[in-house]
């Protein structure tokens, strides 16, 4: 069971929350309180914006416990548009084939049950192909 | 004890209260209804819709109502930390005991000062949230609230509800009239212990009254609730631009219109059901959402919503002028239905959980 893991990251999991640098503006995620960049301390929260684009991918067909529901799945390299890499199964895909340089965008989905049916479902960030929205043609 | 019974029979808040933002969602997949008659009924006999909506293996009531929610907050352009209320109305609740709504709440950023909490009244758990939001929003006690209904609705394999038990909803922040899209002009409530439709704790599926479900069900409370507002109001039908109604199927809905004396180019806009299947608690509040999409300002509304068991909820609501600004914030509702991926049954089936694991 680990039940105070999953609440303790639910805001990061749930809506991609991290951290900005107050000193060179570096957008940190995932958050650890100290920028990569200058190595000062690094505790503003910061809501990205859950834009991004697929930097690598590869496709799984032998999940590992608690996720073998939902094979095959395709999980990627994310480069989120404000800097940061990150990594996260891609999901809503349909028929459309994955490209490197795709626009995605940040779901919260079902990642899976903890343990079984009887555990805690966990929730969390995914990428889905981005919407074309006709305001930002 | 005598009362006036027109004197309360609107509901009507002391401060008018308006939609600040609304949003959809719907799941990519869809299952034709042909493809359920020829597993089940040889390919033969009329089908009551053309597709359903399913959602996918990662998809509940919980991630659809955060998508819904983001997508009405958007709209609405205020900070999540104005919301004092998140309600989810549905009858597909992921878990029997954990609210739905923390999570909601959480994953908008909406914690921790505010009411939380599950309603459930079948297919009109969505409206009966939204009519205690304009009650907390109208007694002051709290500038917005958010009101979602969402569901994933299941029938049993092969019964008739198979064919259009489906998934999707929508959500509402309610605000003040001054900062709305809409003004929600009165609501009436019509309710009735009546035996249609149910589904006993710790079973999966759901059973119903077959000769319960039209007249004395669907017809009964949403004719009323309809009539009563409309006549409490001095208003018909040719004084709405739009209307929606629950939509089980494609023929109850145009059926009830018509008995309220709509024409079918004021219902078409709003009635999803035919490619979208019966969405249960977002079934009436999803086609108001598609009529929003393409409403100008002026435009009136009826919408009445039916949960079994039985009740409508029956609301009155004139677009304002702030429509134009914020529509395009968020995915339209017909995006989402344009957004299609078919499957078949044994994918449906595998969505679903229908196939046993162990
Ligand atoms: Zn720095």
């Amino acid at each position: 069971m680990e039940i105070s893991r999953h609440w303790r990251l639910k805001q990061q999991r749930y809506a991609l929350v991290g951290e900005v640098c107050p000193h060179c503006d570096v957008k940190i995620f995932p958050p650890r309180d100290v920028c990569p960049v200058c190595g000062g301390e690094a505790k503003t929260t910061f809501a990205f914006s859950g834009k991004g684009e697929v930097f690598s991918y590869t496709t799984i067909y032998e999940a590992p416990t608690g996720y073998d529901q939902t094979v095959p799945y395709t999980i990627a390299l994310v480069k989120l548009d404000e800097g940061p890499m990150i990594t996260a199964q891609l999901t809503d895909l349909g028929e459309q084939p994955v490209e490197i340089g795709m626009p995605v965008e940040m779901v919260t989905r079902k990642l899976r049950n903890d343990g079984d049916e009887r555990g805690v479902i966990v929730y969390g960030y995914k990428f889905r192909p981005a919407w074309k929205m006709p305001s930002q043609a | 004890m005598t009362t006036s019974q027109s004197s309360h029979t609107l509901l009507k808040p002391n401060r008018p209260v308006g939609i600040t933002g609304y949003g959809a969602y719907v799941p990519r997949y869809r299952i034709p209804a042909r493809e359920i008659a020829r597993v089940w009924a040889g390919g033969k006999g009329g089908l009551p819709i053309k597709e359903k909506a399913v959602p996918g293996l990662d998809e509940d009531v919980i991630t659809m109502s955060i998508e819904a929610a983001r997508n009405a907050m958007a709209r609405a352009q205020i900070d999540p930390q104005e919301l004092r209320a998140v309600w989810v109305g549905s009858e597909s609740h992921p878990y029997a005991v954990k609210p739905t709504s923390t999570v909601v709440a959480e994953a908008i950023g909406a914690v921790p000062h505010i009411q939380a909490g599950d309603w459930e009244f079948a297919c009109k758990a969505g409206t009966e949230a939204i009519v205690a939001a304009i009650g907390f929003v109208g007694s002051g006690m709290a500038e917005y609230a958010l009101a979602i209904g969402m569901d994933t609705a299941q029938g049993k394999p092969g019964d008739a509800l198979e064919y259009t038990a489906a998934a999707g909803g929508a959500a509402f922040v309610l605000g003040p009239a001054e900062n709305g899209l809409a003004t929600i002009n009165a609501t009436y409530s019509y309710v009735t212990d009546t035996p249609d439709f149910w589904r006993r704790e710790y079973q999966k599926y759901p059973e119903h009254g077959v000769r319960f479900t039209g007249e004395p069900a669907y017809f009964q409370h949403i004719l009323s609730s309809s009539r009563t507002l409309m006549e409490e109001l001095g208003v018909s039908a040719k004084d709405y631009r739009w209307a929606v109604f629950h939509q089980p199927n494609a023929k109850f809905p145009q059926r009830a219109a018509q008995m309220l004396g709509f024409t079918p180019e004021q219902t078409a806009p709003g009635l999803l059901s035919p490619v979208i299947g019966n969405t249960y608690s977002g079934a009436s509040i999803i086609g108001l959402t598609a009529i929003l999409d393409i409403a100008e300002p002026g435009d009136r509304i009826l919408l009445a919503s039916f949960g079994s068991g039985a009740g409508s909820d029956a609301m009155d609501i004139t677009v304002t002028e702030k429509i134009d600004a914020r529509r395009d914030l968020a995915v339209k509702t017909q995006e989402y239905i344009a957004r299609r991926t078919e499957i078949d049954y044994a994918t449906y089936a595998r969505y679903r959980g229908k196939i046993t694991m162990k």
